[in-house]
């Protein structure tokens, strides 16, 4: 009966912890979010959303961040997209085409791993003195390289270990109608399908609130992002230099900046759950 | 086991006299990772009959089910040597085309798998990947094949349900008539009642037996009551050897093997 007592003590234990531990994580995230409305709601404005500063927005001018959210949704769209297009093939490449714990496969998915971990200044760094070394000036383009290469990893990673989740009777299936491994591998894209909104999901997040990658290689504009070889205005970096500033006004248009920037990854995180659950109808 | 080998020889030749051989396997040896999982297998199996494979949980009865359509292939760190031929070619040859090898062979494996599609798209999946395109004929093949398994009258009002909303039996039934959309020779069953229940598998038992008159049909079972009522003949292997192979009336009820006698009789399991 004692061996009851103290197995139904530890089960008691367990649950509070993982309660404790729920409600700090909900707690912190109520707690930011709070701080961000809080702070940034007042100084939020349409002429702000819609508007490129008009010099001197920095110092508390008129104008607003437009061109920086413009800058990092094309950075992050298509940084993502590059990403998910290189990544998965990596991911099919190293699952189906490689001898299963061979030597390449083993060496690659630790060099993910590593990737994976490296922070994006890094990133930044290497390819800021590659583009120096090319005589490419800091610019969109050098920003969606960077961060497609931050990104890579991510979902070559989460990929991975969705493919790693398929039953292998789904393997002896299609091979055994006959299929080729390629065939294979687009019934397993198929099959993992709602999850590969998650990678994406995942990449466009690190991909569009990273400031270390773009702040050597994108640079900061206060116009529209037209061109690709031109520097553009990033929302991460809008945030950086607004909070930077020591005019409480300048400061609180950071927090509003911060509040955009949550709400555009919130509308794409509601968009993804839309598009995965609808790919749940075959679901096994 | 010497003497178990020259029984099994001996039967193989019978056989062999008594029907076509559709497979013969030649001298295969399977290694994983170091462990002989199959021993000098040498076996002809007839055409238009079900052997069934029978013997103890880890003998080797899927391992050498797989090495037939070569599935084996993706295990990893497997070794395979000697020979398989279907209707005389080698399928292990170093020019076999292992799509054309897997095609030929249906399989239905232990738990039904429907893709993750429609009802209508998991039977014309083999089909179109095999260059059918015609919509017509598509409709065509996947009615055909839903008939041939008995599932179109209960599914026809609703082709574009997804797969999975299935009966189980429904399922492995579907998994049937998806296999033989490909027209293969050889259906391979790995143990293909196993998930079903009682009514359901005495209908696939019974399309089974419908089927032989134009398949050759090798089943992986460890039920002896299912493969007295299915087959014709019966294969026992025993830790990774055959030990004896015959009609299935004469393994069944007459073994000549001693080891045979004992699992037949549930001495061993």
């Amino acid at each position: 009966m004692s061996n009851v007592k103290s197995r139904l003590r530890k089960e008691k234990i367990a649950k509070i912890a993982m309660q404790l531990s729920g409600m700090a994580i909900t707690g912190s995230l109520f707690f930011i979010v709070g701080t961000i409305l809080y702070k940034g709601l007042p100084y939020l404005s349409w002429e702000m959303v819609s508007q490129s500063p008009q010099g001197g927005f920095y110092i508390g001018k008129e104008g607003g961040i437009f061109n920086a959210i413009l800058g990092s949704l094309y950075l992050a769209t298509v940084s993502t997209a590059l990403a998910t297009l290189i990544g998965i093939p990596i991911s099919i490449y190293l699952n189906m085409y490689v001898k299963s714990g061979s030597f390449l496969e083993r060496a690659c998915k630790l060099l993910f791993d590593v990737l994976f971990g490296i922070p994006s200044i890094v990133y930044g760094a290497i390819a800021f003195s590659i583009m120096v070394w090319i005589g490419i000036r800091a610019s969109l383009l050098g920003g969606i390289i960077t961060i497609t290469l931050l990104t890579i990893p991510i979902v070559v990673r989460t990929i991975d270990e969705l493919l790693k989740t398929i039953p292998i009777d789904l393997q002896h299936v299609t091979f055994s109608l006959g299929s080729t491994r390629w065939e294979t591998a687009k019934m397993f894209l198929r099959y993992i399908r709602p999850g590969i909104f998650t990678a994406i999901l995942l990449a466009f997040g690190r991909a569009i609130g990273d400031v270390a990658g773009v702040l050597l290689t994108t640079g900061f504009s206060d116009n529209l992002p037209k061109y690709i070889d031109e520097p553009s205005a990033t929302l991460p970096l809008a945030i950086f230099f607004q909070l930077s500033s020591p005019i409480p006004e300048v400061q609180g248009r950071a927090y509003a900046s911060a509040l955009v920037l949550t709400f555009i990854i919130l509308i794409i995180v509601i968009c993804t759950h839309l598009l995965a659950s609808k790919q749940q109808k075959h679901k096994i | 086991m010497h003497a178990s080998t020259s029984i099994q020889t001996a039967e193989t030749q019978d056989l062999v006299a008594l029907a076509t051989p559709h497979i013969q396997i030649k001298d295969l040896n399977v290694t994983i990772e170091g462990k002989r999982i199959l021993k000098n297998i040498n076996l002809s199996i007839p055409n238009n009959s079900v052997t069934s494979i029978i013997g103890p949980s880890g003998c080797g009865k899927t391992t050498l089910l797989k090495t037939l359509n070569r599935l084996v292939d993706d295990t990893k760190g497997v070794e395979i040597s000697g020979s398989v031929l279907v209707n005389g070619e080698d399928i292990y040859a170093k020019d076999a085309e292992v799509t054309h090898i897997r095609k030929k062979m249906g399989l239905l494996s232990q738990k039904p798998f429907p893709l993750p599609m429609s009802i209508f798209e998991n039977v014309a999946y083999g089909p179109r990947i095999h260059g059918e395109r015609n919509k017509k004929l598509l409709k065509q093949i996947v009615e055909t094949q839903l008939r041939n398994v008995g599932l179109w009258e209960e599914v026809k009002e609703r082709l574009d349900a997804s797969a999975t909303r299935l009966s189980i039996g429904q399922q492995q039934r579907l998994c049937l008539a998806r296999g033989l959309a490909v027209q293969p020779e050889i259906i391979l069953g790995d143990e293909s009642t196993s998930a079903l229940d009682p009514i359901s598998t005495q209908t696939i038992e019974n399309l089974l037996i419908e089927l032989k008159k134009d398949y050759t049909i090798v089943l992986v079972t460890h039920i002896l009551r299912q493969a007295r009522r299915v087959s014709d003949y019966i294969l026992f292997v025993y830790n990774g050897e055959v030990v004896e192979f015959g009609k299935t009336e004469d393994v069944l009820l007459n073994p000549q093997n001693e080891i045979t006698q004992q699992y037949v009789k549930g001495f061993i399991s």
